[in-house]
Order: C-alpha cells, then structure tokens, then sequence
C-alpha cells in the first residue's frame, strides 16, 4: 500500500488553480523527491497531505487514510518541517523543540540531546534571536526527533550551511534505513539527487514526470561531440539525433539515449578521432522540465526540439551552485 | 547617502499601506465631535442647565478624574468637558498605534530590512512614520475645528479645542517613537505606550481630582499632577476659557525631545534588536508548558499580569473615591439628588459603583480581544501551520484559546470588583463585605464579555483576515454605545445592539437572571459558529 497517494487533485485559490489535476504515489520505505518551479504547487500539496487546506477536487489518501478528516490521528504518525519555519518568539529553541515533540505525542529524548548536538544548535537561546538556518533546525530536530512513519519535509535544507546539509543527508539515511518513508520538497538538486529513491516533479499545478533518477534521466539526451577523420554524413537521417551542428571542425549533436547504438555505428565509419558524451546532467533534466511549455516537457525524448539549448543549460547550471 | 535619503517614498508608502484606516480617522474624530458637540448643545440649550452642570462637575470628584476640570457655564466648555477624553484617548491610541506599525512592526517582521538594504537611510523609516502621524493629527485637528465652528460654538474655542486634542496626539507620536525603540516587538512596544496612556490618565485624574473649585463653583484649577500627563495638557488650554495658547508649546516640545530620543536611541540599536540585551533561558521544556493549555497561558501571562496591576489601582482608587457620594449627601443635596435620578434613584453610591463595575467590564474586554487575537497573529506568521500539523485538533486548539481568555477575564473582573469593594470598604468600615459584595456583582458582567469572545471567535473563523480590523470596531462601537450612547440620544434599539446594554447595573439594581443566560446563549452560539467555520476552513488562510 502506498504511503501517499493523490490523484488528480485540484485546489483553488479563488481564481488561481494552484493544483490542476495532480498526481502523487510515494511508496513505504523510499525517499520520494518533489520537485518543481516556485510557484507550482508544492506547499499546497504538502499542506492538503497534512490537512492543513482543504482540497476542491480528487483524491487524497496518506497511510491510508483521508488527510483532512483523519488529520488528528495521522499526525502522531508523521512529522513536518514547513518551508518557512516560525517560532514562538519568546519561547527557547528546547522548549520550542519540546512542544512540538509533545503535542506530536512524545519524543525520543536522547534521540533530541544527540541531534542538537550533531546540528550544533544551542537549546538556550529565544527563538526570535536565531538565524534563519538556526530556526530551521530547531523545525528539523524538532521532526527527526519523533520515530515516525513519514516524515514530510517542505524545502528543509533551504538556509543550512553546507557541513549541515551533509548532517541532514546522514539524518534521512538513518531515517530511511529505520523503514520510515520521506516526502522531500527541495530545490537543491545534489540533495535530490544524494538521496531520493524516486522523485516527482510538478509545474503549475500538475505532475509533469515521476520515476527513479534513471529513469528520468532516460528520457534525456545525451550530448555528444565528435571529430572524425573524414566528412561524416547522413547523421540528419538517423532516428533520435537532434540540434546537430558543425563548428571549429567538430560535430555537436544531442541523441535520444535508445538511439545512442545507432549514432556510433555510423560514426565509427568516418574514422572516430575525438569523441566526448556527455549524458544528461541533473540540471538539464530539471530545466527541461522547469522552462519552456509543459507539452514539451512531458513528452521528454520526442519533444520536437530541446526546450533548453545545452549551453543555456550549462551557463545556467555555473550560476546555480 | 543621508540619513533620511528615501524617507519621502517612505511616507507615501506608509500613506498607501494605511489609506483607510488614515481616512478613518482623519474624518472619523471630527465627525463624532460634530456628533457629540451637536448633542451637548441639544441637552444643556440654556445658561441654566449648564450652571447646573458644570457646579456638579466641579464638585464631583468622579466627574473630575473621569471628565477632567470644567471650565465655566460656556457651551463649549460643557462640550470640551463631555467629549475631551474620549477623544483624546482615540487619538493618543491611534498614534500609538500608526508609529509603531511603520517603525518596529516593519522590523519585527523583516519588511524593514527588505528596505533597509535600498536605498533608504538610517533614520528614514521613522521619520516617515512620525511626519505622516503628526500630519494626520494636525489634519484630523484642522477638520476637528471647522466641525466645532459648524456646530455653533465660537472660534477661538474651537480652534484652541482642536489643537489641545490634537496636541495629545502629537505628543503620544513622541511617547510611541520611543518605545518602539526599545521593545523588540511591536505589542511590546505598543504596550508600553499603551502603559504610558494610562499612566497619564491616571496623573491628570489625580491633579484634577486635587485640583481646587473656584469661589462661583464652576471652575477647576488643577493640581500640578495634571502638569506631568500629556493628557492633562489639552485641560490647560482652557478652550473657551480665555484661551491659554503657550500650553500648546508643551507637545510640540515633546514632540522634539521624543524625535530627539527616539533618534538617538536608534543610533545605538542594531536594526531589529531592542536595548534591552536578549537573556538565554531554559534548555528544555517544563512539563506545564507542553500542551495547548501550557502554551496559552504561557502566552498570556505578562499582559494578564499588567492588566491585573492595573485593574487593582484602578478599582482601589475608584472605590475609595466612591465614597466622596456620601459626603456630597450631605453638602449638596440637589446635586445629589441630580444624580441619583440619573443613576436610576437606587442610591448614589450604589450607582456609582454599578458604573464603575460597567466600565471595567469594557476595558476588560479589550483584554478579551488582545488574547484571543494572538490565535490570528499565530496563524498569520506560521506558528499555527506547524502547531496544528501535530496531534492537536483544531477544535481543541481555538478551545484552550477561548478558554485561557475568559479564564483571564473572569480573574479579572473578580479582581476590579474585589479591589473596589476593598477601596469603599476600607472607608466605610467594612472592606471585607463590600469585596464579597462588588466581586460578585462584577462577575455578573461575565455573559457579556462572553459575548464579546464569541464575536472574536466567529470572525477569526469566517473572516480570518479581517480579524484584527473587525474585533476590534466591534468593540469600539460597545464602547461608544455604552459611553456616548446616552448623550448621542441614541435609540434603544441602537443601543440594545451592544451586550453590555443587557447587562443588570448590579449593585444599583437587582440582579436578573434571564438577561444573563440569554447573553450566555448568544455567547454559545457566536462560539460554535466560530469554531465550526475554522474546523472547515484552510489554514493559513
Ligand atoms: N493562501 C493562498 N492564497 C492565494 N494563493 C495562494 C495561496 N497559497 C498559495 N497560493 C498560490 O498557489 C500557487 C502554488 O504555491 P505553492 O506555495 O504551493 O508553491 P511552491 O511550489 O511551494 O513554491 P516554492 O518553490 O516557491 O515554495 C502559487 O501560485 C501561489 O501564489
Ligand atoms: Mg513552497
């Protein structure tokens, strides 16, 4: 039985359609990665799934129950980070902790003690005088510190240094490895890619792609530049070659994985002097999916023409770290 | 980059932000003025009946510390005395209020920051907060004046009338500049110019209440207590009697030495910080504090606990000076026998007392508002998201919540009755009696302050965004219902709207159930309604 399952979901924001018919399945035991533009509708899913908001249209299932009529009894069973954490400003970081932890319904304290210690967060200090990456701790230990069955993290990195970032990534190992399940919303796409099993992406409000990383990446070309010895020809008439180009003396071309065979077995007849592949990185897959039209980017492969040209892609990928 | 570079487009930012609510007020203040200047006039026509007027209020020290000193048998004199603090507290409070939102409550929620980062100097941001409150005060005054002039009364009165409110204003923009500066919260820093209201009620009441008579009996000379408040300053001016325009120096010196403070103060601070360096507390939480009702009361204890001091003085005090009707039997009994006709004929004393009782449970309401709003500021800034995305249903969050505001309320109108009781009986002789008696008759004023949580409650739970806007315009109008009510000539139906109307004047008159348990009732249902429409809602919405 799948942890969470939505189908076709739609909500409103009075003439917004912030979910248009959305599909989610998360299965027991996976790091399930979700991912998509600003905008397209991920805390409103998050908060549907923990029956925060009420949804207008489809289904809603989380560890087998209704989100909304159930949300008392599911939530001793899970635990949420929200994007944007705030605090009860007079209240200390521990005593916030606390609280959380025991209207959830307990806490393992030494669980608390060592992950306070591993996020090097001091307890003492009002929540109001922390940092942004500082509050987001105290909602990070604040979850992790109750053994549940679903942890459900809305951008939980967002504002954590990189030494914390690779203390959160053990922490969700150690989950996992436990058999809880994690839905991770997330922007930061060597998170996604370090820890998720499957990941979903959604834009406006719709499920555009689902699948393990291999699978998505699949569905993306492969850039392959190539010199050879003699003129090549009759590269335009293969199945599954795109955008190709001559420059400098060298041929630049993009190939469908499934047709990769194919490209080489006609290359190699030109005397293959140089030749690079480089398969998709992480980035191109999301850009792909993030830019241009939505029927472009869920038909992956047979998309008439790359929605983003390579080097756009690589220049955009150099300013994202 | 000065110091003030960006501050006009920061002014006409705040006027943006606060467009109605400026115009509110700006045409709201003169037009109840006009109201009840026209009413005045309506119920004291003749020289006579203000002769009579003013000889009481000057001799009733009620009338003094609640009214402040009558100035003459002038028509305007009797206006100014009917309507001058009602007013000046509405502007005080307003100025309050309009400087800390554009100063502490823009750093509080980072918007200052997002601003501080432009180009926008150091001081900029409070010196747009403060040209836009004065300004509002010296339109609001300008517009206050003509309406005084439109409603008979002369010129030089009204001009001086006008600018004594407004001075008040202007001098509560200094008093709020500051303590923005010293609180890292806007309620604290709207607390403590709150506090500084209060305070300045207090001393003009004590300096007019030991102020003297005139030998014709219709004047006041006020104590030198009435000097320190701000709020006594507008009495100095004497409008419409003989004009003393070099009191109107006083808040405009105040103003300066506040902006002066204020700017000095922010030198100091960083951006955000308060001055008073933040403590470290407790690593862990207590037991009693990790459940909704824990966290309520958490939650609620400071302010409950300033409300309770001040609750306690002001009822030991009011007690105490009730007993002044006794002596007035004896001294002047025609004025006596004036006001106990309009006390309902049940004793003066005991009218005066039911009054009191009457007022504190309007002022207690505003505590009930204040608590129960602190649900919407939570769920405004996400602190409720996380706490209901735990085993806490909805129905029992908002119910500790109504529960620790009435529990609050029900402390302290047991507390103004008792103190009361405590102040007369301690003159009287029997102060333990009389603490028994007067804190069970202030209970009986529960049910409307019931009602009062129910009308929060259903607009937190059908309008959540209008919450703080609609709770607390409700409140007002019970107020301006049960104060002016009368000497607008409201009708009954009118009147009947406020449930504080229904409420018995024990211990003028007997105490009648079935008010009480209909009040009760629509406090249930205004409940239910408000915590079924969140049960059903989205949150945060
Ligand atoms: N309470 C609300 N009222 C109106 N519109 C809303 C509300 N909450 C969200 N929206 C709209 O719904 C859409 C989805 O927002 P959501 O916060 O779910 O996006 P997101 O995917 O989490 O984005 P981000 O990556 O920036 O966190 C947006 O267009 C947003 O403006
Ligand atoms: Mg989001």
């Amino acid at each position: 039985m799948p942890v969470i399952s939505i189908t076709n979901l739609v909500k409103k924001f009075g003439v917004i359609r912030a979910l248009d018919g959305l599909d989610l399945h998360v299965e027991q035991g996976e790091v399930h990665g979700f991912l998509g533009p600003n905008g397209s509708g991920k805390s409103t899913t998050i908060r549907i799934l923990l029956g925060l908001l009420r949804r207008d249209s489809g289904d809603a299932q989380v560890l087998g129950a209704d989100p909304w009529r159930d949300a008392v009894r599911l939530h001793r069973r899970l635990a949420y980070v929200p994007g944007d954490v705030s605090l009860w400003p007079n209240l200390t970081g521990g005593q916030a902790i606390d609280l959380l932890g025991q209207l959830r319904g307990g806490l393992d304290r030494r669980r608390r003690d060592e992950l306070l210690h591993r996020f090097d967060l001091d307890p003492t200090r009002r929540c109001r005088t922390y940092s942004k990456g500082n509050r987001q701790k105290v909602a990070i230990v604040a979850a992790f510190s109750s053994p549940v069955e679903l942890y459900v993290l809305d951008e939980p990195t967002s504002g954590l240094d990189p030494l914390m970032e690779a203390v959160f990534q053990d922490e969700v190992r150690r989950i996992k490895e436990a058999g809880s399940t994690v839905l991770l919303s997330s922007h930061v796409l060597a998170e996604v890619e370090a820890l998720c099993d499957r990941v979903s992406i959604i834009r406006e409000g719709r499920t555009v792609e689902s699948g393990t990383l291999a699978e998505l990446r699949h569905l993306t070309r492969t850039a392959v530049t190539v010199e050879t010895a003699r003129p090549v020809s009759g590269l335009d008439a293969l199945p599954g070659v795109h955008n190709l180009h001559e420059a400098d003396g060298r041929i630049h071309l993009e190939v469908d994985p499934a047709h990769l065979d194919e490209l080489l077995g006609q290359l190699i007849r030109f005397g293959v002097r140089a030749l690079t592949s480089t398969p998709p990185t992480l980035e191109q897959l999301f850009l792909r999916h993030y830019g241009g039209d939505p029927a472009a980017a869920t038909t992956g492969a047979d998309a008439p023409a790359a929605s983003v040209p390579a080097a756009d892609a690589q220049a955009l990928q150099g300013g994202a770290r | 980059m000065s110091a003030l570079t960006g501050t006009t487009l920061l002014a006409r930012l705040v006027l943006r932000r606060d467009q109605i609510r400026l115009a509110v007020w700006i045409v709201g203040t003169p037009l109840l003025g006009y109201a009840l200047a026209g009413s005045v006039a309506g119920v004291y026509p003749v020289q006579e009946a203000r002769l009579g007027y003013a000889t009481t209020s000057a001799s009733s020290l009620v009338a003094r510390a609640f009214n402040g000193p009558i100035h003459g048998t002038d028509l305007g004199a009797v206006v100014v005395a009917e309507t001058y603090v009602t007013l000046a507290l509405i502007v005080a409070l307003l100025s309050t209020f309009a400087v800390t939102r554009h100063t502490r409550q823009n750093e509080e929620t980072g918007r200052a920051e997002l601003l501080g980062a432009s180009v926008v100097g150091r001081y900029a941001p409070l010196t747009a907060a403060l040209l836009v409150t004065v300004a509002a005060n010296a339109l609001a005054a300008v517009l206050l004046a003509v309406a005084l002039v439109g409603a008979g009364l002369p010129l030089a009165g009204s001009v001086a009338a006008a600018a004594a409110i407004g001075g008040v204003g202007v001098a509560f923009t200094a008093i709020a500049a500051v303590t923005a500066q010293l609180s890292v919260t806007s309620r604290g820093a709207n607390s403590l110019a709150a506090a500084a209201v209060g305070l300045s009620f207090v001393l003009r009441a004590a300096g007019d209440v030991f102020g003297s008579q005139s030998a014709d009996g219709t004047q006041v000379r006020s104590a030198w207590p009435s000097w320190i408040s701000p709020l006594g300053w507008g009495n100095q001016v004497r409008a419409f009697d003989g004009e003393r325009w070099w009191v109107l120096a006083l808040p405009a010196a105040l103003l300066l030495a506040g902006v002066a403070l204020a700017y000095t103060l922010a030198e100091r601070r960083d951006q955000g910080a308060g001055l008073i360096a933040p403590r470290r507390g407790p690593a862990t939480g207590a037991r009693q504090l990790l459940s909704p009702a824990g966290l309520a009361w958490r939650m609620q204890r400071g302010a409950l606990l300033g409300w309770a001091v001040g609750v306690a003085v002001l009822g030991f005090s009011m007690g105490v000076a009730a007993d002044e009707f006794n002596d007035m039997i004896d001294a002047n009994p025609a004025a006596a026998e004036a006001i106990n006709a309009m006390g309902g004929g049940a004793g003066l004393v005991k009218s005066y007392l039911a009054a009191m009782l009457a007022l504190f449970a309007l002022t207690i309401g505003a505590y009930v508002v204040q608590a129960l709003l602190r649900v919407r500021a939570d769920e405004a800034d996400g602190v409720l998201e996380a706490a209901l995305a735990t085993a806490v249903s909805r129905t029992r969050w908002l119910g500790t919540q109504v529960l620790a505001a009435v529990l609050g309320a029900v402390a302290l109108l047991l507390l103004a009755g008792v103190t009361t009781g405590l102040g007369y009986g301690v003159v009287t002789g029997d102060p333990l009696g009389q603490a028994v008696e007067l804190g069970g008759a202030a209970l009986l004023r529960l049910p409307a302050l019931l009602v009062v949580a129910g009308v929060v409650t259903a607009i937190f739970g059908l309008l959540p965004r209008w919450s703080v806007v609609l709770s607390w315009t409700t409140l007002l109008v019970f107020l301006l219902l049960g104060q002016l009510g009368a000497v607008l000539e409201l009708p009954q139906a009118a009147l009947n709207v406020s449930p504080y109307t229904h409420v018995p004047a024990v211990p003028a008159v007997d105490p009648a159930a079935l008010p009480l348990v209909v009040l009760a009732a629509v406090a249930a249902a205004l409940l239910a309604v408000g915590v079924a429409a969140f049960r059903h809602r989205d949150v945060p919405s």
